[in-house]
């Protein structure tokens, strides 16, 4: 185990902490703010990565695509919130699970049957693709180190926005005390609707990121769903800083496990018994994460205050 | 009040026991369990669309019966693989189970439909459990066993002296068969051997580990979305055409579409190919292109042939359905226009057929496998000798 390839990992899980971000950000914000559980938020990642496929053949430009995939996302979100979830605000969460859960079956079927069920690819312009050198004998995957740059200008503009916005400070708000925001007199129906469709171009955005890396076919937001899961519960539901530090504590974790516990366990066990235990330990390392978390900081490490 | 709501349940269910069985079908039954909803669904759809080819090609009549073929989708999940056919058999009623994509599915459900009677034909999942150990008489396949096509990889790799070989596959049932069969014939040096989960779709982490390693050549078995993940991130990685990548069950027609040119020359290895000549194959491909304007899979021969094998089945006992020792005897002969040519059955009734050595290229219908020359011939799993049925 060298430095080098220990440094490769890091950015291989800063990668992984970044998607998770993105899509943890919104999840947190909707779960803080709104008190609503979505489990569809991994269909805005599956959304976001179509609607750049189609804007990407339509154009002829993957930073095009992208950036057209923002604001569809942002609109398919605000219709879903103003269409199907709006009646589900005082509903409680079994509801909401309940009603969630069919939209993930309803949007897999419905892109199946716009997109087909066969997985879509493009390829990255080549101006992306390739790999860039960062020492003599390192090389790393140019466009992973472009979605962790894209990753880390996000996180800085939701910084900004939250902290120094008049937007941010009722979401924060909001986040905090629902009910005093709405005595206050502020249009709470409106915040909502805008704060679920941040949600969904941010969700979005890490879909249309992953399209030139990953499968882009129905049913693929459906695991980093549970991820982004396990990080607002590290995180703390409703903080953007925790959902931050989540990510890249889960996406670190992750990846370190993936590559490194093997040959670890093998220095401790037999091979033949690091070579099962391994992979099975890896997988489940987030899980355990999160269990220690919840059982030492129930609230998660950077609670919303005022819950 | 009560007491007349029991009385009344009560004697409903003892009529219901009572109540004689079911009049002798003279209506076929067919439970057909593949994963039609997720990633995965896509397969599910090639064999779908052949069952439904194969009932065309029957005029509706498997076996000269009206048939009824039930569709269930298992969600790539043992728990709702096993429900649907439980579903099925104590429901509907079928007198087959058939279909099923992957091995853990497959080990669910094979035990419990043929524990109560009822015949599981499997199209596709070959776990060693089921060729060995819990071997059944109810139980047919028309694929293979799991370890036999990457045996005929290793065989390949082997005659072609490759040394230092990096193996990666999921972590279930069928991947860790896949390796077993793989390093069954290959004998040459194994640099590492890693598992990743079931249905991963990042693999820069592991890819990482493999460049570090610097082997020279790599063997994968990532069946569906997960191959076209692994191959693209390979591709990104630069390690196409520096590190030689093989594969059984990676590159097919249900990934190809996806992968694009980044497949064009990857070998592959398996019992049948969409350019296999022989002509009941020629009739389900142009079919098969015609109805649906796409070129079939493995999974969809193997789904179709599954229907003609029940076919030849009922059609041997004249309809008789309640005659299963007759089906079971007509099965063992294989006594049917098969798309992968003529084979036989194995005395744990997995075939006993041949394997190809398959290369990606691009064709008049766009990416196909092209068949580049015979590795086994009539090769038998390993397993069958555990197997004791009669």
């Amino acid at each position: 185990m060298n430095l080098q390839l220990v440094l490769e990992q890091v950015l291989n899980g800063a990668q992984l902490g970044v998607t998770l971000f993105l899509m943890a950000a919104g999840l947190t914000l909707v779960f803080g703010i709104m008190n609503l559980v979505n489990l569809a938020h991994g269909s805005f990642y599956m959304a976001g990565a179509y609607l750049a496929v189609t804007f990407y053949r339509w154009s002829g430009s993957l930073v095009l695509g992208v950036l057209l995939a923002l604001p569809a996302t942002l609109l398919v979100g605000v219709v879903i919130e103003v269409v199907a979830l709006r009646t589900l605000y005082e509903r409680d969460h079994l509801d909401q699970v309940l009603a969630t859960f069919g939209l993930i079956l309803f949007f897999n079927e419905l892109i199946a049957i716009i997109w087909g069920r066969v997985g879509l690819f493009i390829n990255l312009p080549g101006w992306l693709s390739g790999s860039i050198d960062l020492g003599a004998t390192f090389s790393y995957p140019l466009y992973r180190l472009v979605i962790i740059v894209a990753g880390i200008v996000v996180a800085g503009a939701l910084w900004y926005m939250v902290t120094r916005t008049r937007l941010g400070m009722l979401v924060r708000a909001g986040a905090t005390n629902r009910t005093m925001v709405a005595a206050l007199g502020v249009n709470i129906r409106l915040l909502y609707t805008l704060v679920f469709g941040l949600g969904a171009a941010l969700a979005g955005l890490a879909g249309a990121l992953a399209a030139p890396i990953y499968a882009v076919q129905p049913g693929m937001g459906d695991p980093v769903l549970i991820q982004a899961f396990v990080v607002i519960a590290i995180g703390g539901i409703g903080s953007i800083r925790g959902a931050l530090v989540g990510a890249l504590i889960v996406g670190m974790v992750d990846t370190l496990g993936r590559a490194f516990l093997k040959p670890a366990l093998a220095t401790l066990i037999s091979a033949p018994a690091a070579q099962s235990a391994g992979p099975a330990l890896a997988s489940m390392l987030i899980y355990l994460l999160m269990a220690v978390v919840l059982a030492l900081r129930p609230e998660g490490l950077f609670p919303a205050r005022g819950h | 009040m009560r007491k007349i709501i029991l009385a009344i349940v009560a004697g409903a269910l003892a009529g219901a026991l009572a109540a004689p069985p079911a009049v002798a079908a003279e209506k076929l039954k067919i439970g057909f369990i593949t994963t039609l909803s997720g990633p995965a669904g896509i397969i599910g759809k090639h064999m779908k669309d052949s069952v439904e080819l194969a009932l065309e090609h029957l005029h509706g009549k498997v076996g000269g019966l009206d048939t009824e073929v039930i569709f269930g989708d298992d969600q790539f999940r043992p728990d709702v693989g096993l429900q649907v056919a439980d579903k099925m058999v104590k429901d509907d009623k079928v007198q087959f189970v058939s279909g099923i994509i992957w091995s853990n599915i497959m080990l669910a459900v094979a035990p419990s439909v043929t524990e109560q009677g009822v015949f599981m034909i499997g199209t596709n999942a070959g776990p060693h459990e089921l060729a060995g150990s819990q071997c059944n008489r109810m139980f047919f396949t028309t694929s293979w066993q799991n370890d036999q096509t990457p045996e005929a990889m290793g065989e390949f790799m082997q005659k072609r002296g490759i040394n230092d070989v990096y193996l990666m596959a999921p972590n279930y049932a069928a991947g860790k068969d896949m390796l077993a069969g793989f390093k069954r014939t290959f004998k040459g040096r194994i640099v590492d051997e890693v598992y990743t989960k079931l249905g991963q779709q990042d693999y820069q982490a592991e890819i990482s580990q493999l460049r570090a390693k610097n082997p020279k050549a790599v063997f994968v078995f990532y069946p569906g979305a997960m191959g076209i993940n692994f191959i693209r991130q390979y591709d990104q990685a630069g390690l196409h055409g520096k590190i030689p990548l093989y594969s059984v069950f990676t590159v097919d027609q249900t990934t190809l579409p996806a992968l694009g040119d980044n497949a064009v020359g990857l070998w592959s290895a398996g019992y049948w190919s969409s350019e296999l000549d022989n002509a009941a194959n020629r009739r389900y491909v142009s079919d098969f292109r015609k109805k649906y304007g796409y070129t079939p899979s493995f999974y969809g021969a193997e789904a179709y042939d599954g229907i003609m094998l029940i076919d030849s089945a009922v059609r041997a006992v004249k309809g008789n359905l309640a005659d299963k020792e007759g089906m079971i005897r007509a099965m063992e002969k294989a006594s049917y226009a098969s798309t992968r040519g003529h084979y036989t059955y194995n005395v744990n009734h997995f075939p006993i057929e041949n394997f190809y050595l398959l290369r990606a290229e691009k064709g008049p219908h766009g990416l196909v496998m092209r068949v580049e020359s015979t590795i086994f011939k009539n090769h038998k799993d390993a397993y069958y000798q555990e197997c004791k049925m009669k």
